[in-house]
């Protein structure tokens, strides 16, 4: 019993050892079977017919998670930014926002919005008749709302730490070089609080991803309503849910791998 | 048409009552989730830093694939499979076929999903430990069991418990999506009041006052426990 225990062997992640390690093989020989046996076993005909759709849904899905990112970082900048420097009442106000999203469910919001909002707009007949009626009668706009603004909550208390965390020499050195605020803002504190928070930018937007498929509850058509579709058409249970996960797998594996380039692309002096 | 207050009513004709019973069916989905996902944590995070190489790398495919999936397709996949898998196994020993409560169900569930997320949290939080104390345990004699509980599990709670308060605060956010797949907690439960009624906004944003009441209060909780975990640490920041 204490001979297992007492060499505490160093923690050396999977992924820094060598790919063909016996044990390694084994296991990929493992899995391959296991993929087989779905591949064979499992019915996969529906396949052919959805994949057209499946392709487009993918793209929705991506589409949707492209936009609601941007525009919610775009909004996250001011959030985090008035939390470290603005006046009281707007950092209150930033902190109330971010502490109300990140307190309830992101379901829970979509739902207050598409049924909730949707409900008190059909309730003014000028509206209606407005050139914004044939947006707000469809469902994504609600969808891409309710997820942009869950990006900004969850981002813009982390841009707050990435500007808080820029060290104040620098931004001192950007004033003694006669930078005005907005010049050094955009010149060094932006840039620099954005590479600080890259790696949880990387984190975020994958748990971004995550989130999209709930807007399939309100009938946004994305690769989660597809396969849903399919698991209605088909009576299958698990073959489509096992699809979709690979899939959402393989997206947040480039989502990954693309973060990480751009990180790579940033020079760093070394610590 | 009745006001909004007089819908919230805890009485039949109100829908408070419900709303409530809702909340508590979150609460203890949450918190049997996140207990079974503590369990899973601290055997994922010990096989993770001490177990072979079989073990490990099986234990990465866990962690890598759930925190990769929506959770909303987990839960799907994991609330017909693991119904599935037990009805099965009770057909295979000859029991008569059970109804699984969605309660446990979804317990499962989220703990399967928390499990990875606590694993890499703990993980994380064992390896901040200064390794002469689990060796200094060592040396005492205790056994690794004794050394785990004395030593390695109380140490790394300071380290463990930042993490360990965000993935409640998950786990109760969580919950929100066995809605999908009908079981009556709060939001499905929120729903189906604002849809009898039509009043959804009164409904919706009562529902959001209560989620939120859930984690103001965990907030102060987990403020005391971070507290007393750290007692006797020298104070930083």
């Amino acid at each position: 019993m204490s001979e297992e225990t007492s060499i505490l062997p160093a923690y050396i992640p999977p992924k820094a050892r060598s790919l063909f390690e016996p044990h390694r093989l084994f296991l990929m020989a493992v899995f391959a079977v296991i993929i087989f046996c779905a591949a064979w076993f499992m019915r996969w005909d529906w396949l052919p017919r959805y994949g057209g759709r499946l392709a487009y849904g993918v793209w929705q899905t991506l589409v949707m998670l492209f936009w609601s990112s941007i525009v919610g970082f775009l909004l996250a900048v001011p959030i985090g930014l008035v939390q470290v420097t603005g006046p009281r009442p707007l950092a209150w106000l930033a902190k109330g926002f971010c502490s109300i999203i990140r307190g309830t469910p992101l379901l829970l919001q979509l739902w207050l919005l598409y049924y909730g909002l949707g409900s008190v707009f059909s309730q003014y007949p000028e509206l209606k008749s407005s050139f914004l009626w044939p947006y707000l009668r469809q469902a994504w706009p609600y969808g891409f709302v309710t997820l942009m603004i869950s990006f900004a909550a969850y981002e813009g208390e982390v841009m707050r730490g990435a500007f808080a965390g820029v060290p104040r020499g620098e931004l001192e050195a950007a004033r003694a070089f006669g930078m005005g605020r907005f010049t050094m803002f955009r010149r060094i504190w932006l840039p620099r609080a954005i590479h600080r928070a890259l790696p949880t930018l990387a984190g975020e937007t994958v748990l971004q991803l995550k989130s999209t498929p709930l807007v399939a509850t309100i009938t946004v058509i994305d690769v989660y309503a597809i396969i849903s579709r399919v698991r209605q058409d088909t009576f299958l249970t698990y073959e489509p849910l096992l699809l979709l996960a690979l899939i959402y797998l393989c997206l947040t594996g480039i989502l990954v791998a693309a973060f990480r380039f751009l990180e790579s692309r940033i020079p760093t002096r070394e610590a | 048409m009745p006001s909004g207050l007089e819908l919230l009513s805890l009485s039949p004709p109100g829908w408070g009552g419900v709303m409530l019973a809702g909340l508590a069916a979150s609460l203890q989905l949450a918190v049997g989730g996140y207990l079974l996902g503590l369990l899973i944590g601290i055997g994922g995070a010990f096989g993770k830093l001490y177990g072979g190489p079989i073990l490990r790398d099986l234990l990465e495919v866990y962690t890598t694939v759930i925190r990769a999936v929506p959770e909303l397709v987990l839960i799907l996949l994991l609330y017909y499979a693991g119904t599935d898998a037990v009805s099965q196994l009770f057909l295979l020993v000859g029991l008569p076929a059970v109804d699984i409560s969605g309660l446990a169900a979804g317990i499962f569930v989220i703990g399967v999903v928390q499990g990875a997320y606590s694993t890499e949290v703990l993980r994380g939080a064992i390896k901040a430990v200064p390794p002469g104390q689990i060796e200094a345990a060592r040396a005492y004699g205790m056994s690794p069991l004794q050394a785990l509980r004395r030593v390695t599990l109380p140490a790394m709670l300071p380290y463990a418990i930042p993490g360990l308060a965000n993935l409640w605060m998950i786990a109760t956010k969580d919950t929100a999506l066995l809605a999908v797949v009908g079981f009556s907690e709060l939001t499905l439960v929120t729903r189906q009041a604002a849809g009898s009624t039509k009043a959804y906004m009164t409904f919706f944003l009562a529902a959001g006052a209560l989620y939120l009441l859930v984690t103001l209060v965990s907030n102060i909780i987990i403020a005391l426990i971070e507290r007393h975990a750290r007692r006797g640490m020298p104070r930083t920041g």
